[in-house]
């Protein structure tokens, strides 16, 4: 059975936003827009985004780290905002584990919004239905793009490459790999939702210095005689024992 | 289980939708991605980035992404506007007019001031990326008053490296990330290449490269670095001569690259008597006096023990040491004075300065210098350098850096990033696999070619320039001042004041004309800069210069025309503004005249082309600059019988050629008459569809041998030549020791046969062209009470906005609605400002109410924000209350455009006073907490803008769907 | 979460009429045996369709919380999985049953629709009532599943939910129906009265255990686990959106602990002691006019109840929304 995710490298993400709007972009005239925007010219301009990148602080001056860290559905594996939809207008798909909503079917209840822990589902104000990453189902599938193209709008314009598209339940895929090779994580595991999307941690590249090699038989200061060696007449132990 | 959906996701969202797919270059920013944009029955559907272009390869930015909302923005101006008669400047009235009108208003205006005094008009332009036409219709003009944003933008970068290395960061070089083992980033928030530098930053990281980042702020970039190294702003310049006093001291130099390929070895004359004091000593004064460093100064060669030419075979020079001359002149090679001049400069020294510990600056000299010694690159490319010597490899030490503006936007960074182009050069890493690279059409000469004018007379009616408005002087003759020293340009560029100020100083044209000093002028037209706002300092001020009347009631600046797109602060204060179209709806080229897009592997340029129509009556600035070049009958407008040459911009491209049958135009790609020639050719008609069918760019890859090492590539040099791209063809050693500097220091000492400064500016010159990197602080601080005024406060680029013109943008100003003062969480809490309240911050020349925010990630004498997300009130067609004007600030009202008077009363610009760079990050602040009983609002609060003539109205609900209409 | 009022009133509401009908078929349960007098079928049938009168208010309130109230008619498809769903059915059938049992007694048509093996007849009355009476039950377990069954929502993942939706909704309709007897029955005013106000005690224990619970809840999540990261100092500086979004609007209440606090009080006042002092009141000497304040001081007790019943849950995607920058 094939699981699509998204893996995202926490690693390499500086945090851009092009993942966001590009999302916006590709969605507001796709099959679940248009993602509508309330007050776009004015006060607390608020709309319907599907990723929305965020930053965090770790630890204390000078030990600072910044993590920037973007988030949308999981597409869990066992979604606890499906069961709890009145309608059915939640669903996972079978075929490739995408969590979508029928826009067509929903009420606008809300209540799988409260069943989701992560917050990755937004309410349309002005469509009056919930919304949500659709993984680009409109994309991935659409024979009539590029091969290239045939990927989540937001994976294309990461321009830091930090987002990973694939089958997760496939070993060999690249996000399955990425997911051993660097100790990718999932969101919250206390619930048991078994997210798809994955993420991969920080990881630091150190460099270890030995005093050996700050002294060279090779040192260029020698061949302008500044490194000089000690005068023939310095005392030396020699002159003791 | 549900049943089947009745939404189908994947059915098309319009049925039969008319779809097309059309390529061209993004100006959401100046990095110049390729984009796809694809549109949906004649509307735009999505943008993404264009697969198969050099520069982004696909990806695309978060601006980029919204181009959409730029396109059919609100803010949008969509007809030509002159101020209402009888309304007051700044009030924001306006009246319709027809471009012919426009035209005629204009043109009369611009012809009387032609044949009387073309310096009484100034053209100044901000973010663009046509400087050649701009440049080339000043000059044709016949006014010295014309600059881009690089003096207030980056000039110290591009100057401090140039005048080095002959090439610098910003647009025409960089880190090459594919090969480098450790990469340094100092003082860069996004920068010009952006995308690029994102894909390159996570291809480094993900290859093991080790990233280390030196910045008061750690957010961005910085965020992702493997160490990330706090420094105290304005105080890099300690640190790097910190690092390269560690570098010479353990010998982690790389001594055969300064030997063959810097001026590290040749002897100075330290004859204090001598008028040639400080100077290269010379065998023989060149035949031929050209725009290139002639071979024939003085090594002391170890082999002989004798004073030999440099470079002379089997010679090798003493680095160190202190040597007569047969004539008994005193001389030390230039190396001798470097590790004479960083003795000092220990890294226990600069700890104090910097904050950063001892141990810590060591560490970094050593991971800089071993990595560069033991991890050599060696590539097996053949090659041949400029005295003849053939090379089997090109080899390479894999330390890169990369810099900008938080070393450029300091009153010191021109010595700053001088020091760090010496300390890239100690490491031999200029133009080398895994260092720095250079793009066409660096490098250039030191300094390159180019000059204005060195005398008034250069100006006179009727008649073009004599010489380019900016250039690049190497000594003091070439100054453009008048014959008692004072500058000929309303700027003040090129003067004793500023002498290398290559860029020209835009942030002080509005005071230097409201003051009429150096002279009044007449007309003022500004091109895509927000002059009233974000790009000029002492906002609050400069908006009441731009009204000011004379006693006799008249402007002191008599009329402004702007040319904007947007509804932005500065077209409040225009007498007539230019509706410009937005980058979707026109031609554009990113010429090798000016900035083109370069790769380290050859050069490229390329171009935009419409997709959509204009707008409402919205015309490019080409357009409104080829129609008056053609009226006012400028030379390179018309024909010899007077009529116009050009029917439009594409035609222009196309046609124009820096002289007749030159063969060289704005665009290299697919000249000659079929498109066969590159960089050198007869005009191509069919060239605008060569670009259109090749992703709008063209690429010309070098072949491998000229890839690197290109300041002494003798093959790269004469290719160079032969294209016309430089004129000469000898080698560009690297000024390790600036004899160029050292002629300004001379003739401030009274020495040497060239022009002397004006008294009064003769010490100033004095102290700061040093020949050779050394450490101040910044001159604001100097002229700050660091007890009153204890914080260094700056701004940061947020990656999804630019500057100040994506306010407008929907999607966007949701991800930076407002900004926050950022402060170290100790820092504030001293001060008693809580998280998130309101409070005041303070600098000698004016304050700001702002809301904080609490950082761990900032160094503790440091406060921050966004830079430019602060908008007046009604701006941009936001409502009056929207969050950009009233929680959202602008740090520019706390930054002065001119420094403290001195006794004189006469005042400094608030630049590095080599270069005029405008010193942003100088300023000196306090913080307080706000009362309890004051507003909860920014201050300063400015009149409500209202929305003008042929502007939509905003929507208070947005459900953009691309093409849905039939 | 960020307390809707649609929300609060269906079911608060809802919670008075099935009160009210679970009152109404106690009095008449002991009537059939005899231990109260039998009361007049327009007592039951007012009595219903007062109870009616609030459900459909709840639904009318419920309503206002659906972005497509249009399509409500597709929310009873999940039955299987979903309590919202099950809930969606139980309130319309509950009021179907409800409408027929005050109508039965009202037209008095009232045949026996079955004959026990003792020989005593079920009369429509009494099977209707039974019948409400289940229905209620199921509609009281489906609403307080609605909440319950949210595990990470963990002040309302108890039995505890459900437990007070039945006793907090049953005070409210006994006390009610204490008010409609003195109003019309007054004879049966003291049964009521004395009921509610065992429910109102044992709805207070209810609910004073949930609130002791939930003060001793630990977080299962944590900023740490929400983003993967193990350091205990981590701090938002931005969620990616200043203006606000969903996830601000919907899930925070915006009010602080202070006035949280002064909820609480208020709700433990106005829904359990002044009723119960009211009633105390009204049995040692009756009065309409007590029983009438005990009400709604009740009702309005139990809208501050449900409101503080939202704004304690504190969602996980909280975490993520706690700083802008
Ligand atoms: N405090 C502080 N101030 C700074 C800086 C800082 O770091 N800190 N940075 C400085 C730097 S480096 C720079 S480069 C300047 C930039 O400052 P500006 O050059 O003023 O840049 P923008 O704010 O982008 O404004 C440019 C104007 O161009 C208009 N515009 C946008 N697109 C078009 C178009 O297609 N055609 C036309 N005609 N107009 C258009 C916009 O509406 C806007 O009014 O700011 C400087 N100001
Ligand atoms: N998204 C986006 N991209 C842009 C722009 C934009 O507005 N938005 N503007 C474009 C323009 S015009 C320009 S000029 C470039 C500028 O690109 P950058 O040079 O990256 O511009 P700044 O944001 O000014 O970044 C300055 C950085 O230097 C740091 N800094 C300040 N003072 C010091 C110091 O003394 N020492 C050190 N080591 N660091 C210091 C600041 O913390 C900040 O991180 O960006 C271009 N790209
Ligand atoms: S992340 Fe939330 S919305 Fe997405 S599948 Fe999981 S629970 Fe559902
Ligand atoms: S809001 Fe829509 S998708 Fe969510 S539970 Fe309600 S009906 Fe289902
Ligand atoms: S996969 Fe598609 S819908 Fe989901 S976040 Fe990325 S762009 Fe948005
Ligand atoms: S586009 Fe990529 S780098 Fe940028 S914020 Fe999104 S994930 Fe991070
Ligand atoms: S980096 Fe600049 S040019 Fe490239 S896509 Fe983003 S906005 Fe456009
Ligand atoms: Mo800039």
């Amino acid at each position: 059975m094939t699981q699509l995710a998204l893996v995202i490298d926490l690693n390499v993400c500086v945090g851009c936003h092009a993942c966001v709007t590009s999302c916006k972009e590709w969605n507001t005239s796709g099959s679940a827009g248009p993602l509508c925007d309330e007050n776009p010219y004015g006060a607390n301009p608020t709309g319907t985004f599907f990723n929305r990148v965020q930053t965090f602080e770790i630890g204390q001056y000078p030990n600072t780290g910044t993590v920037h860290f973007p988030k949308s559905c999981l597409h869990c594996e066992d979604p606890p905002c499906v069961p709890v939809c009145p309608t059915g207008a939640s669903y996972k798909r079978k075929q490739d584990g995408i969590v979508l909503v029928d826009y067509d079917k929903c009420i606008g209840c809300k209540y799988c919004s409260w069943a989701c822990p992560y917050g990755a589902r937004e309410f349309d104000e002005k469509q009056k239905v919930m919304k949500k990453c659709t993984l680009c189902v409109d994309r991935i599938y659409d024979n009539s793009l590029a091969e290239i193209d045939r990927k989540p709008s937001c994976v294309k314009a990461c321009p830091a490459s930090a987002r990973l598209f694939g089958d997760i339940h496939d070993p060999e895929s690249a996000v399955s790999q990425a997911i051993r090779e660097n100790a990718g994580y999932v969101l919250m595991p206390e619930w048991g939702t078994n997210p798809a999307n994955h993420y991969l941690p920080r990881r630091k590249t150190n460099m270890k210095i030995h005093e050996d090699e700050l002294e060279r038989s090779d040192n260029p200061l020698k061949v302008d005689g500044l490194l000089p060696k000690p005068g023939k007449n310095e005392p030396t132990l020699d002159d003791f024992s | 289980m549900p049943s089947t959906p009745l939404h189908d996701p994947l059915a098309p969202p319009v049925a039969d939708a008319k779809t097309e797919v059309r390529n061209t270059t993004c100006y959401m920013c100046a990095c110049r991605c390729g984009i796809r944009v694809h549109l949906r029955n004649g509307e735009v559907r999505y943008i993404d980035g264009n697969p198969d272009h050099p520069l982004n390869g696909g990806v695309i930015c978060a601006k980029g992404s919204s181009g959409i909302m730029k396109q059919y923005s609100p803010a949008r101006l969509t007809k030509p506007l002159r101020r209402k008669q009888g309304s007051e400047r700044g009030a924001g009235e306006f009246e319709e007019i027809s471009w012919e009108e426009t035209f005629s208003i204009l043109a009369e205006r611009l012809k009387k001031i032609r044949s009387t005094d073309p310096k009484k008009f100034a053209l100044f332009t901000g973010r663009d990326q046509m400087q050649a036409l701009t440049g080339l219709f000043a000059r044709q003009f016949g006014t010295p008053n014309y600059a881009a944003h690089g003096g207030f933008c980056s000039v110290n970068m591009a100057a401090g490296m140039i005048y080095t290395i002959g090439g610098s960061f910003w647009e025409f070089g960089g880190p090459d990330l594919e090969r480098a083992r450790l990469f340094v980033m100092i003082g860069t928030a996004e920068d010009h290449h952006s995308n690029p530098m994102k894909i390159a930053l996570a291809k480094f990281k993900r290859e093991g490269g080790r990233f280390i980042s030196i910045n008061p702020v750690r957010t961005g970039y910085s965020a992702i670095a493997d160490e990330w190294v706090g420094i105290r702003p304005g105080t890099d310049g300690a640190l790097l001569l910190a690092l390269i006093h560690e570098i010479i001291e353990l010998g982690l130099y790389d001594r055969d690259f300064l030997v063959r390929y810097t001026n590290s070895g040749q002897l100075v004359n330290l004859d204090d008597a001598h008028d040639e004091y400080g100077m290269f000593v010379r065998t023989e004064v060149p035949k031929e006096e050209g725009c290139y460093d002639p071979q024939n100064k003085l090594w002391w060669d170890r082999n002989s023990n004798k004073p030999v030419v440099t470079h002379a075979d089997g010679a090798d020079p003493y680095l160190f040491g202190e040597f007569k001359l047969p004539d008994g002149t005193p001389v030390k090679p230039a190396f001798q004075l470097l590790q004479e001049r960083v003795k000092d400069y220990t890294p226990e020294w600069a700890s104090q300065i910097t904050g950063i510990p001892a141990a810590t600056i060591k560490r970094l000299a050593h991971e800089m210098g071993i990595t560069a010694r033991d991890q050599k690159i060696e590539l097996p490319i053949a090659w041949t350098d400029s005295w003849g010597k053939e090379h089997g490899s090109v080899t390479g030490n894999p330390v890169a850096f990369h810099a900008m503006r938080g070393l450029a936007a300091h009153s010191n960074g021109f010595q700053t990033i001088r020091a760090l182009s010496i300390l890239m050069t100690l490491l031999g890493t200029i133009d080398r696999p895994g260092g720095f690279r250079h793009k066409a059409p660096f490098p250039r000469p030191i300094p390159p070619c180019a000059r204005t004018p060195n005398a008034p007379q250069g100006v006179k009616p009727d008649t073009p320039l004599d010489g380019m408005p900016l250039g690049w002087p190497s000594d003091p003759d070439d100054l453009f001042v008048n014959a008692d020293g004072s500058p000929v340009r309303l700027d003040k560029a090129f003067s004793w004041e500023y002498p290398l100020s290559v860029h020209g100083l835009m942030h002080n044209v509005i005071t230097n004309a409201w003051r009429g000093d150096p002279y009044k002028i007449d007309t003022l037209l500004i091109f895509m800069a927000n002059m009233a706002w974000n790009s000029t300092m002492n906002t609050v001020e400069v908006r009441k210069m731009l009204c000011d009347k004379e006693e006799n009631g008249e402007y002191k600046i008599p009329f402004i025309a702007v040319c904007d797109a947007f509804h932005s602060e500065m077209t409040a204060f225009a007498d007539l503004i230019l509706p410009d179209t937005t980058y979707l709806e026109r031609h554009d080229v990113m010429s090798m005249l000016d900035r083109p897009i370069s790769e380290f592997d050859g050069p490229v340029d390329a171009v935009r082309i419409p997709v959509l129509p204009p707008t409402g009556e919205c015309k490019p600035f080409q357009e409104v600059l080829i129609e008056l070049g053609s009226r006012l009958k400028l030379p390179a407008f018309v024909t010899k019988e007077g009529n116009r040459k050009f029917r439009d911009y594409p035609d222009f491209i196309v046609n124009w050629e820096t002289e007749p049958g030159s063969g060289i135009g704005f665009l290299s790609g697919w000249r000659g008459k079929g498109g066969e020639k590159f960089l050198r050719g007869e005009p191509n008609p069919k060239q605008w569809e060569m670009y259109a069918q090749n992703n709008c760019v063209y690429h010309h890859k070098l072949p491998r041998s000229y890839q690197y090492m290109r300041n002494w590539n003798k093959g790269y040099l004469e290719w160079s030549q032969r294209n016309r791209i430089t004129r000469y063809a000898e080698p560009i050693l690297i000024h390790l020791y600036s004899e160029v500097l050292q002629k300004f220091r001379l003739a401030a000492q009274g020495r040497g046969i060239t022009r002397k400064p004006p008294a009064h500016l003769a010490k100033r010159i004095e102290t700061y062209f040093d020949p050779l990197p050394f450490f101040y602080e910044p001159l604001e601080t100097q002229a700050s009470d660091r007890y009153r005024y204890p914080l260094a406060a700056m701004t940061q680029r947020p990656m999804a906005m630019y500057h100040s013109w994506d306010s407008q943008n929907a999607w966007l100003r949701q991800i930076h609605a407002h900004n926050y003062l950022h402060i170290n969480t100790l820092t504030a809490q001293a001060a008693g400002i809580a998280d998130g309240a309101w409070m005041w911050v303070e600098s000698q020349w004016g304050k700001v109410r702002c809301m904080a925010r609490y950082s761990e990630a900032v160094e503790p004498g440091t406060v921050w924000t966004w830079n430019a997300i602060g908008k007046a009130a009604g701006a941009w067609n936001l409502a009056p209350d929207a969050n950009e004007s009233q929680q959202g600030f602008l740090l520019n009202h706390l930054i002065s455009e001119e420094l403290p008077a001195n006794p004189d009363g006469s005042r400094y610009s608030n630049s590095d006073p080599v270069t005029g760079q405008a010193a942003w990050y100088d300023v000196r602040v306090r913080i307080y907490p706000a009362g309890a009983d004051e507003p909860q609002q920014t201050s300063p609060q400015f009149e409500v803008m209202q929305k003008y003539p042929g502007m939509k109205e905003r929507p208070s609900w947005l459900a953009y769907f691309g093409g849905n209409k039939k | 979460m960020n307390p809707a009022f649609s929300v609060i009133f269906l079911t608060t509401l809802i919670g008075v009429g099935q009160g009210l009908l679970l009152a109404l078929f106690t009095q008449q349960s002991y009537a059939l045996f005899d231990l109260l007098p039998q009361q007049e079928a327009r007592f039951y049938g007012w009595g219903a369709l007062l109870a009616l009168l609030f459900t459909v208010a709840g639904l009318i309130a419920s309503f206002f919380h659906l972005g497509r109230p249009e399509r409500a008619w597709r929310s009873a498809a999940q039955w299987r999985t979903s309590w919202l769903s099950r809930e969606v059915i139980a309130l319309p059938a509950f009021m179907g049953v409800l409408f027929l049992y005050g109508m039965t007694h009202l037209t008095g048509f009232d045949p026996v629709l079955l004959t026990l093996p003792s020989g005593l007849g079920i009369h429509a009355t009494v099977m209707l009532g039974g019948i409400a009476t289940v229905m209620a039950f199921a509609l009281f377990v489906s609403t307080g599943m609605v909440y319950a069954c949210m595990r990470f929502l963990q002040e309302w993942h108890s039995p505890l939910t459900v437990i007070n939706f039945i006793l907090l909704g049953g005070a409210s309709g006994f006390t009610l129906a204490a008010f409609y007897a003195a109003l019309v029955a007054p004879a049966q005013a003291g049964f009521f009265a004395g009921w509610a106000l065992i429910i109102t005690l044992l709805g207070l224990l209810g609910r004073g255990a949930s609130l002791w619970r939930n003060a001793r809840l630990k977080p299962k999540s944590t900023l740490q686990t929400a983003i993967g990261i193990k350091h205990p100092r981590i701090v938002q500086t931005a969620q990616g959106a200043m203006g606000g979004s969903f996830n601000t609007r919907e899930f925070f209440h915006g009010k602080s602990e202070s006035f949280l606090a002064r909820v609480k009080v208020v709700f433990l006042l106005l829904a359990f002691a002044f009723p119960a002092l009211l009633v105390v009141l009204d049995l040692s000497s009756p009065s309409t006019a007590l029983l009438g304040c005990a009400f709604i001081s009740q009702f309005v007790g139990l809208l501050a109840e449900r409101w503080y019943f939202f704004a304690e849950a504190r969602h996980p995607q909280n975490l993520y929304y706690r700083g802008v920058s």
